[in-house]
């Protein structure tokens, strides 16, 4: 029996309606699949364009133990890069695609990433506001309706806890330090502050997708909500560390129980989208020319395995081998 | 030949399974792309034991799952479904009855 079409959408409300997921198999509406190919590669693109601004880092770290733990968390963001793209692949597009799609600026990311790291002090700063604003993000996707992404969220979000912690650590050692590297933390600070609330998107009534992707179960707040409670979470840790943000309106509200703020620049936020923020050639050109440099890598891994399936096939003709079996002497599979 | 045999082909895709610790089921973590077995399994140590979650990995191609239908109201399920008597709540036994 073959169902209707609007048997199947009621089967697909019924899902969302019990806060059931979507599983990559089920039937779903065109516009959901859409909106999870777009919101899900362009969470992916951002991990992976969020390696450039502080792998540049990397080779000038003050010591070997920063060295090894910024080595990890790029290696992270591109771990992250990885679990999202094979859930994005659930919904019928391909890896190479989804590249295309990344270098030829058919399919956006942060716009977080196209700001620079002009100094050290940037690293600790990018783990703690830029991975904590994506926590915030992040957290609650960790229920949003389509199971891939919402495992995949997961998994980032137990791993961000490191890069947010690492950050602040960095920024407390530094605070510790000189005159000079406590002026070098808060200018840092005083870059990211903005960059960081605009993470959020824009504001709700210009966010026309919003009320759809809350209503399919894909988003679990608003921007706004999001962007207010990542304030009231960095005050106290502000406080505690030593600096300022560079927000004049920014206070406790005691009526609303919350920090008042003011707004960001929503013109240089549209301007940075569209392309022409600080280095958004760079970081597309580097993405390129990785992927470029890379050919010949994933050619010489194909030929090789290629290569290796023939020879195997061609002495198990010779040999007439019997496969080789993974059953112990018990006859059970032997699975370690 | 295969169209993953061409040099510009994507690498086959591959899911992976990960033993958590001794005693564990291998569970289904995710997938990835990979050129061969071999890649594959290193490649999903790299992706998914960063922190020591597993201490066995199985990979196995896609293309090789079979899989029941994605509906899950299947009738394929049913007949599980009108079997209450399988349960140990199905039978009533006296309060009184120990060990049971």
């Amino acid at each position: 029996m073959t169902l209707t079409e609007s048997e199947l959408q009621q089967g697909f409300e019924a899902t969302i309606a019990h806060h059931d997921r979507i599983e990559p198999r089920d039937w779903m509406p065109e516009g959901y699949r859409k909106t999870l190919v777009r919101q899900v590669a362009q969470h992916a693109h951002s991990e992976i364009i969020g390696m450039q601004p502080e792998g540049a880092w990397i080779t000038r770290a003050p010591s070997l133990r920063r060295k090894a733990i910024l080595l990890a968390k790029v290696q992270d963001e591109a771990g992250h890069g990885l679990y999202l793209y094979s859930a994005c692949e659930t919904l019928g597009v391909s890896r190479t695609e989804l590249t295309e799609m990344l270098i030829e600026g058919r399919q956006k990311y942060s716009s977080i990433f196209n700001y620079p790291t002009l100094s050290y002090a940037d690293v600790g700063t990018i783990g703690w506001l830029v991975d904590g604003a994506a926590i915030c993000n992040q957290v609650p996707l960790c229920r949003t309706s389509f199971g891939p992404y919402g495992r995949a969220m997961i998994r980032i979000c137990k791993e961000e806890s490191f890069h947010q912690r690492q950050g602040y650590e960095l920024l407390m050692t530094m605070m510790r330090g000189t005159d000079e590297q406590r002026a070098m933390v808060q200018e840092s600070v005083d870059r990211f502050w903005w960059p960081a609330l605009m993470m959020f998107g824009p504001p709700d009534d210009e966010s026309p997708n919003s009320a759809q992707s809350m209503a399919w179960g894909i988003k679990r707040n608003t921007n706004d909500e999001l962007r207010q409670r990542f304030v009231d979470m960095s005050m106290p840790q502000a406080e505690a560390l030593g600096v300022t943000f560079p927000d004049p309106d920014l206070r406790w509200n005691e009526e609303r129980g919350h920090y008042d703020f003011g707004t960001p620049d929503w013109d240089e936020f549209m301007q940075v989208v569209k392309g022409d923020g600080p280095c958004n050639r760079q970081r597309i050109a580097h993405r390129k020319r990785a992927h470029e440099d890379g050919a010949w890598v994933r050619e010489a891994a194909s030929a090789y395995a290629r290569a290796t399936e023939e020879r195997e096939r061609d002495r198990a003709k010779v040999e007439r081998a019997p496969a080789p079996s993974l059953r112990g002497a018990d006859g059970r599979v032997e699975t370690r | 030949m295969t169209e993953s045999t061409s040099p510009q082909a994507e690498w086959p895709l591959y899911e992976v399974f990960v033993r958590g610790k001794r005693g564990l089921n291998h569970v289904h973590v995710g997938s990835l792309h990979a050129a061969d077995d071999e890649m594959a399994v290193r490649h999903a140590r790299d992706v998914y034991t960063r922190r020591n979650e597993g201490v066995s990995i199985w990979v196995v191609r896609a293309e090789a799952i079979t899989a029941s239908s994605p509906d899950e109201k299947d009738p394929f399920f049913a007949p599980s479904g009108d079997k209450v008597y399988r349960h140990p709540t199905f039978y009533a036994i006296p309060d009184d009855v120990p060990h049971m």
